[in-house]
């Protein structure tokens, strides 16, 4: 009896997931879909929560009073993301505290693109124009994505994810149009990001293990390699409008496929990184837990007055 | 754009002593934002709770809004082609006016709340009455920003509470806190001579009559918290005159480094 009853919810849910109706929190899922969904949809908050980082090490130091208030908001929009996604996770059965706990353990993984270094402020620059423009490659796909939560949350982070990279793109603009310096340190910065940006789009199709159920699923919409081509034709012509070299010298249009060729990316070191041996990965896990240890008090506190608050009020009712 | 607008009308009306006077002021309010938003921001990133984390960043916007606000003005009653980058970035620490307590160091939360709360009392209470200046540009500013202090003033005063009649830890760190800082709060409402010319003249408010309702404020907080209001504190000062503390000094090498490496440049 069991189990035709749980073939039939299976078969509700695949017939909703063929007709495009979305997956709410209380409806059936499989269990494999609800794992799939919270590993994703939380190390997409862990990558949102991670990422303010690299780009806040540099609001202190921003070179004018616009580009502070600018960066600073960026990066609260980021928090942001982070709480909408913790919460949409939360609408599949798991706390907020048990992933960030997973996220301090190593067990939960967060976009490896954070584990390198900011280094000058045409960092943020480039952070803003390509790695936001990645994730927006593989983000706005998702606000058709079949859960539900998931898509909703999407829809708000990538409208504030596209103006990032406006302004990612501009202040690459001031630099290149700046002094040699500048273009210098553009340039520079460009070297070191194009390559890590196009390891976001994650491993190549034939060795992503969670692509195909995830396609099926219609939780992902597009492959790996097919998002990183996009990427790559995309912005081959804004890096030759602002003048920059694309570091790579195998970097080809091809009339054929109507794309560019490319050279390999280096899959040693991609991996490498997701396994721990980014040039960041421990100082970004470090600090992260430090936050979380230095604000146990804080939030004991915060609770603590709030149950005495609650008796309080409990005692002065029954007055 | 209206360039009406933008230039105040008064500004051409002031005497040149007058017109200094303004300036003088109109930066010491801007290096204080300026200041206290700087260290808020160090917290990005690092807060003790996600909500806490965006809470600190969102009132260090606001503060550097009211900064950029503050120094444009700033630059027209100075009237020698300044930008509000150039009095941000270009000027020496003894030159900044704000206050010792906005630049003392985040410490633990607890410290960064009672910086907030005794700073965001000062602030409120002033900008409720700056609000009313005849110099229209401060008014106009004063009321963008008691708006946003009036939110800070809650946030902090509520963090003072659930600190102070939390976990006995809190409370203990919080006291240190008080220990620590409250000998800074005075000096928000020294007046030194220009704010007294600015008051005789009207332009301001008498720090006097703040006083009484910062006062009351923070007794009722602490109240709430159960913590003592210290009493016969010995005040520092100094920040008000360009005298500062060892802190400032490493802020504005942060601050200022890209400009200061590479000077004249746009970004």
């Amino acid at each position: 009896m069991e189990t035709i009853v749980e073939k039939s919810l299976e078969e509700q849910f695949e017939e909703k997931i063929a007709n495009e109706i979305r997956i709410e929190p209380k409806d059936w899922m499989p269990e494999q879909y609800r794992k799939t969904l919270v590993r994703q949809i939380s190390q997409h908050a862990h990558s949102e929560i991670v990422g303010m980082l690299p780009e806040g090490n540099w609001i202190t130091r921003a070179p004018s009073l616009k580009r502070k208030a600018i960066l600073l908001s960026k990066v609260q929009d980021e928090a942001g993301h982070g709480l909408y996604l913790y919460s949409a996770a939360e609408t599949l059965g798991t706390s907020r505290d048990q992933m960030i706990n997973d996220l301090h353990s190593g067990k939960a993984k967060y976009s490896s693109i954070f584990n390198y270094p900011t280094l000058s402020w045409a960092d943020i620059g480039a952070i803003g124009w390509l790695v936001d423009g990645a994730a927006i490659m593989n983000q706005v796909p998702l606000c058709r994505t079949s859960y539900g939560p998931y898509a909703r949350a999407m829809v708000r982070v990538c409208k504030e994810e596209s103006f990032h990279q406006r302004q990612g793109f501009e202040i690459m603009m001031s630099l290149c149009n700046g002094a040699p310096a500048q273009k210098q340190m553009a340039q520079e910065a460009f070297n070191r990001w194009w390559w890590p940006t196009l390891m976001m789009f994650g491993p190549k199709d034939e060795e992503s293990p969670n692509t195909e159920q995830s396609m099926r699923w219609k939780i992902k919409r597009f492959t790996n390699d097919e998002l990183r081509q996009r990427f790559v034709d995309m912005m081959v012509p804004q890096a030759e409008f602002l003048g920059l070299t694309v570091p790579d010298k195998d970097l080809k249009w091809n009339e054929a496929k109507n794309g560019y060729d490319f050279g390999d990316v280096d899959w040693e070191e991609f991996w490498n990184v997701v396994k721990g041996n980014g040039p960041c990965n421990k100082d970004r896990i470090n600090a992260r837990v430090k936050a979380h240890e230095e604000g146990a008090w804080v939030r004991e506190a915060a609770l603590a007055h709030a149950q005495k608050r609650a008796q309080r009020e409990a005692a002065d009712q029954a007055k | 754009m209206d360039l009406q607008h933008t230039q105040s009308p008064a500004v051409q009306d002031y005497t040149p002593e007058l017109r200094a006077l303004l300036l003088d002021y109109t930066l010491q309010l801007a290096d204080t934002s300026l200041i206290l938003g700087h260290r808020l921001s160090e917290w990005c990133g690092h807060g003790p709770i996600l909500e806490q984390d965006l809470a600190m960043a969102n009132i260090a916007l606001d503060l550097i809004g009211e900064t950029r606000s503050l120094y444009q003005y700033a630059a027209e009653l100075e009237g020698k082609g300044r930008s509000e980058d150039d009095l941000a970035y270009l000027r020496e620490a003894v030159e900044y006016k704000n206050p010792l307590l906005v630049e003392q160091p985040n410490g633990d939360f607890a410290h960064t709340i009672l910086r907030q709360f005794l700073f965001d009392g000062f602030h409120f209470f002033l900008l409720k009455d700056l609000q009313n200046s005849p110099d229209q540009r401060l008014a106009a500013i004063a009321a963008k920003a008691f708006k946003e202090a009036s939110y800070h003033l809650k946030w902090s005063s509520e963090w003072v509470i659930r600190l102070g009649d939390g976990t006995e830890e809190s409370k203990r760190r919080l006291q240190k806190a008080i220990a620590n800082l409250w000998m800074f709060s005075g000096e928000l409402f020294m007046m030194t001579d220009t704010e007294q010319q600015l008051a005789q003249a009207g332009i301001i408010p008498d720090y006097a009559t703040l006083l009484p309702q910062w006062e009351a404020h923070v007794a009722k907080v602490f109240a709430e918290a159960t913590l003592e209001v210290p009493q016969n504190v010995f005040m520092q000062k100094g920040g008000k005159t360009g005298r500062h503390s060892e802190h400032l000094g490493y802020i504005l090498t942060e601050l200022q480094y890209l400009q200061r490496a590479y000077p004249g440049l746009e970004w």
